[in-house]
């Protein structure tokens, strides 16, 4: 066995997201991810449980393991209760661990960390009426735009507590829970990778 | 054996005594089906639910778009876990499907692992100081609705029937991946056969859509979404769909899970603004609902504090079809009556 290998295996959820695949591929049939990009988790899983050292390296340096959309639909389907979109999720964060990923992946994992990642801890959400802007996302419409202007008249109408103390959509939470949040980030390794995937 | 088979698509939901979790995409997108729950929930059910202030994210697309590492998503779900405790509940309701994935896992994790229950543990204590206890029961806000759609029944005004043809409304329901692919015992129905939706639809009187792409993803895909360049992922799954689901001419769409809500809503502008094109035959698009919606229009909740003048496929239409009154001079106002100047209309899509 290979030291990649046994590295993956070091994963909490790896003993239950891959146990002998028999390459049935229906994962791939059903995933979404397979029908819209150049993408193949029947031969994922194949390449893993082969357990080759380079073969395993190329995975963990490519950008397939990127084009998951982590829907899960494969785990729902597999015949031996697999769950390739799992075994992604473990390529993922050793690829990003290991640095094993080109400046393609690094600048769109930068992108997400900054923004939304970063949100987390400032906010306590990880989405927001506030930093869904308008301008980035046009596919939102006219009117998310006209909600986002009228939202200190419109979010109350609908029971929403917008940046109020106390309970209800959309308040603000309270210091005292973003340090705590804060902390269990800095003991578990949030923090790290956060600065690891924010490092220029 | 047919009675067998059935008892493998049930799972428990607690009568009474929960404790609400929020979720961060619902609140943004939908906030006023989270205060339909809670009403629906204190008003017409009589239960008792906990809305705790200091709650806060589960980090669910952050996990998943793979920026939070598994023990700091166990974690702060464990704080979670810990304000519920500490409020005196011990029964978990997850407002988001995301979330409801999260929980799941979680709980699946330490309870094939106890080494790792034991880790979270020590690092809570160490990160805050608190203890934490794992909840006897953990439910969907739509298991909830739908173990007491009978009840809810009595109280509804209308019914999913079109008063014009005294036919039952034809409605697609999606059921988000999260709820039920990934622990599909956790889910009413399974992954295969999921009923959550498709059993209030037809307590409340209408009739399901049954289309070949049902139970395709809506095309989220957490990074995909959050990256602009990865964005035609996400449109091409709903817009897979709604091809499939066109030719059954459905009256509208609901939904479990905040995402495919926004989602299945929104690319429908999108699609309209890029090719022309809408999936309806007048050319509104198809309403796009959440079951609190679904059960608050039904009940005879006021629309516009629902929230469904913040959908971008209008529901008027839908709201005709079945008789519901409503107030269109309250559409375009603010808390207290503020009066508000009217959103753009898209160049496709009519309102």
């Amino acid at each position: 066995m290979g030291q990649l290998y046994d590295m993956l295996t070091e994963d909490a959820r790896f003993s239950e997201s891959l146990k002998a695949c028999m390459n049935c591929g229906i994962c791939t049939a059903i995933c979404p991810a397979a029908e819209f990009f150049d993408y193949d988790p029947r031969q994922i899983c194949d390449m893993v449980q082969r357990k080759d050292e380079n073969e395993i390296e190329t995975l963990l340096r490519s950008e397939t393991i990127w084009l998951c959309g982590q829907c899960m639909s494969c785990k729902a389907r597999c015949p031996r209760g697999n769950a390739p979109g799992e075994v992604i999720t473990i390529l993922r964060k050793y690829a990003q661990k290991l640095g094993y990923y080109d400046e393609k992946i690094h600048e769109q994992q930068y992108r997400i960390s900054a923004t939304q990642g970063r949100h987390i801890l400032e906010t306590g959400y990880c989405v927001h009426p506030d930093i869904v802007y308008p301008e980035l996302h046009p596919e939102q419409g006219p009117i998310w735009k006209w909600y986002t202007e009228n939202i200190a008249d419109l979010a109350p109408k609908m029971g929403a507590n917008y940046h109020g103390e106390g309970p209800g959509a959309l308040r603000k939470i309270h210091q005292k829970n973003l340090d705590e949040i804060r902390k269990i980030y800095e003991i578990t390794g949030g923090l790290d990778l956060m600065e690891k995937l924010t490092e220029e | 054996m047919t009675k067998r088979y059935w008892n493998a698509y049930q799972k428990e939901i607690a009568e009474d005594h929960y404790f609400y979790e929020r979720s961060c995409i619902r609140q943004t997108f939908f906030p006023g089906s989270e205060a339909a729950f809670l009403r629906i929930m204190r008003e017409e059910l009589h239960k008792d639910i906990k809305d705790e202030a200091n709650q806060h994210t589960c980090t669910g697309i952050g996990y998943h778009s793979d920026i939070v590492p598994l023990e700091t998503t166990m974690t702060v779900v464990a704080r979670l876990f810990s304000l519920m405790q500490e409020d005196g509940y011990t029964n978990y309701v997850p407002s988001c499907v995301t979330s409801f994935g999260i929980f799941s896992e979680m709980i699946d994790i330490w309870e094939h692992q106890p080494e790792m229950l034991e880790k979270t543990r020590e690092n809570l204590y160490k990160a805050t100081g608190r203890e934490f206890a794992i909840p006897s029961n953990l439910a969907h806000p739509s298991d909830i609705i739908y173990k007491f759609r009978e009840e809810l029944k009595k109280n509804m005004k209308y019914q999913l029937v079109n008063r014009f043809t005294g036919k039952p409304l034809r409605v697609v329901e999606h059921v988000g991946c999260h709820y039920a692919k990934i622990f599909p015992e956790r889910g009413i129905g399974n992954a295969e056969f999921p009923y959550v939706l498709a059993g209030m639809i037809e307590s409340w009187g209408g009739e399901v859509v049954d289309y070949p792409e049902r139970r395709h993803c809506c095309g989220f895909g957490f990074r995909h979404y959050l990256l602009q360049e990865n964005r035609g992922y996400s449109i091409a799954n709903s817009k897979k769909k709604f091809e499939s689901m066109e030719p059954y001419e459905p009256d509208f769409i609901v939904c479990n899970c905040p995402g495919c809500t926004m989602f299945m809503d929104k690319w429908q502008y999108t699609i309209a603004e890029m090719e022309n094109k809408t999936y309806d035959k007048e050319g509104y698009g198809i309403p796009v609902l959440t079951y609190e919606e679904m059960a608050g229009l039904l009940l005879g909740y006021d629309p516009w504090e629902l929230g469904l003048q913040i959908h971008q496929v209008q529901a008027e239409n839908l709201m005709n079809k079945i008789g519901i009154k409503y107030n269109p001079d309250e559409k375009y106002r603010g808390v207290n009556g503020k009066i508000l100047p009217k959103p753009e209309r898209p160049s496709v899509l009519k309102q």
